[in-house]
């Protein structure tokens, strides 16, 4: 397993082919909450099934912060299959057949909406580190706008996992005439310090690297891979647990059948990490991870309604299912009862399920028929509460 | 649990009968708060019977997610822990189903039910029932019947009491019991009022239905 390469020049080139692209804020810019205008930005998406004559069977599914718009369909960089085919497509428990799903890149991201790779217009260069600092409500209303745009008034449902919940969680607080249910899966109401810690290392990683050019990699042709990749070496592990880790890996060697007393990737763990690393950097900016990582940071939902998180849901009519995995140790189930406990506090309508998995955070990602059976009961017992029909 | 037949409602929604006598005594178009719902057998009843805005909670994760599954709303969570975050009156009803018997601190879970619901139907095994005190009298050892199924130690339930000791406790805490009734093993019913001694001797199961003393 190689490590990662340095001094490769190759921006990161989503093909013109992939995917939609719509150009909002032409008439009235986006109003961030660092104050900057953001005016005529491009957003990209993806959507799956049709939308029905009623226009009740929306759902909007938010993407992680290494997500993207492609969750059902093949990565247009990479090839693999999308990041939720497992859960997204005809037949499976978002039902495509069904539902009209959109899916988009959220504000910051990589893969052609509006972030520190794309052309600031005003200059004709990458924005870099001149792109304004955002946060996840500005991604939400990026991503309202973009439902604007689609005809879509009110959602069926919002679903999310990780920062996809932290959107969740924003949509509902903000939009809640327009979120029917909210799907918040393995996440939290705000960052933790641990939280904030471990995005702080990547970040620093990435900073570190020479080839980053205080953020101005992309005008002088380098390519901080490097960095990125630690970053998201480290960011891997948290998606992990131990028990998962010892599982896939134990102690056991790297195509060796003895340890090298050097500093070669020995062990199978060391030489998954490198590549999960050095892939990443192949369809990722690493600017975009500064930026959506700050996002995560600042967000503290209760915060931006005086302290009180129950505030954020006050007189919501929103159905709610909130989810967590008992080996998340990123996004705890203490984190996702609090939301439940804020909920309650306002009588909201909400269903609480912790599913078992030793997967760690990424359990919401991977085949757990567990959770599957949860989620489609809840989609399937609010579709015919608010008699969506096909 | 008394095990005569269930009976069927139109839709061919089966109730045990205890349950069934709980579901009477629920207002239709109600909101309604079921504490420790289990599978959701009630709250499904509830919820399509008699057309309730009907949430859970329920310890168990295999509970839960049954519930969930279904489409009931309903939280992990637990009864001593979890009532204290509900504002007041949110609920027309609040349901204790053979469950404050297991609580740890059953006079708080009874008060809380009675702040955040108007009325708290509870239903509970009688540890007065004369097969039970027959067991202790004539064989000396913790009585095991249909109703409490479980040897000393591993049972849930940690907090047992007769159906006097839960008058007793109602009147102390100022609670007005409405309707309270008797299920003998054979699920036949009989007032409470009528006679508390004699419930407490035949019958298998209390349940009531209160409110707060105004």
């Amino acid at each position: 397993m190689s490590t990662p390469q340095t001094g490769s020049v190759s921006r990161l080139v989503v093909p013109q082919t992939a995917g939609k692209v719509v150009r909002l804020g032409t008439t009235t810019p986006l109003r961030l909450d660092c104050g900057v205008d953001l005016a005529d930005f491009p957003m990209a998406y993806q959507t799956y099934g049709t939308l029905n004559a009623d226009k009740s069977n929306a759902i909007l599914i938010t993407h992680a912060l290494s997500g993207d718009q492609f969750v059902a369909d093949p990565h247009p960089i990479t090839g693999r299959p999308g990041w939720w085919h497992l859960a997204v497509g005809p037949g499976k428990v978002i039902d495509t057949d069904r539902y009209f799903v959109v899916c988009s890149n959220v504000l910051g991201g990589c893969m052609g909406t509006a972030g520190p790779k794309e052309i600031d217009p005003k200059t004709g260069e990458p924005w870099g580190l001149t792109f304004p600092v955002i946060t996840i409500a500005d991604m939400v209303r990026a991503q309202a706008m973009l439902l604007d745009h689609l005809g879509v008034t009110q959602l069926f449902s919002v679903i999310g996992g990780s920062m996809g919940g932290m959107q969740v969680l924003q949509w509902a607080s903000m939009y809640p005439d327009r979120v029917l249910t909210a799907v918040p899966i393995a996440t939290a109401a705000h960052h933790s310090a641990q939280n904030i810690a471990f995005h702080e290392v990547g970040r620093q990683s990435i900073m570190a690297d020479p080839e980053w050019r205080g953020g101005d990699y992309l005008k002088q042709g380098t390519n901080p891979n490097r960095g990125l990749s630690i970053a998201r070496m480290v960011a891997h592990i948290t998606y992990l647990s131990e028990p998962a880790l010892h599982r896939k890996f134990g102690r056991r060697l790297q195509d060796r059948s003895q340890i090298t007393f050097g500093f070669d990737a020995d062990f199978q763990v060391e030489s998954y990490l490198r590549h999960q690393g050095s892939t990443f950097v192949d369809r990722f900016d690493a600017n975009s991870y500064l930026y959506i990582t700050r996002a995560m940071d600042y967000f503290d939902l209760a915060e931006q309604y005086g302290g009180l998180l129950a505030d954020a849901f006050d007189r919501t009519a929103t159905r709610f299912c909130v989810i967590s995995f008992t080996s998340d140790w990123l996004y705890t189930t203490a984190a996702s009862r609090d939301i439940v406990h804020a909920l309650n506090a306002v009588a909201a309508n909400v269903s609480f399920a912790e599913i078992i998995s030793d997967a760690g955070h990424d359990s919401f990602l991977l085949e757990e028929p567990e959770f599957w059976k949860v989620l489609g009961g809840f989609l399937e017992g609010a579709a015919q509460r608010f008699g969506v029909r096909k | 649990m008394p095990d005569s037949t269930p009976i069927m409602s139109a839709t061919g929604r089966q109730l045990r009968v205890d349950l069934q006598r709980i579901a009477d005594m629920v207002g239709r178009n109600t909101r309604l708060l079921d504490v420790g719902c289990g599978d959701g057998a009630l709250l499904d009843y509830l919820v399509h019977e008699k057309g309730v805005d009907g949430r859970g909670i329920e310890i168990s994760t295999a509970g839960v997610n049954a519930c969930v599954t279904q489409g009931l709303s309903v939280i992990q969570g637990d009864a001593d822990t979890d009532l204290d975050h509900y504002p007041d009156d949110a609920f027309d009803f609040v349901i204790l189903s053979q469950t404050i018997q297991a609580t740890r601190n059953p006079r708080d879970v009874l008060e809380n039910m009675l702040r955040i619901g108007k009325k708290a139907i509870v239903s509970f095994p009688n540890f007065g029932y004369w097969r039970v005190r027959l067991g202790l009298l004539f064989f000396g050892h913790m009585p095991i019947t249909k109703a409490l199924p479980y040897d000393w130690y591993d049972t849930p339930n940690i907090h047992q009491c007769t159906i006097t000791d839960f008058v007793r406790l109602c009147d102390r805490l100022g609670i007005t019991i409405e309707r309270s009734i008797a299920l003998n093993n054979l699920g036949h019913t009989r007032r409470i009022h009528s006679s508390v001694f004699l419930a407490n001797l035949v019958g298998e199961q209390g349940v009531f239905l209160l409110t707060k003393r105004r």
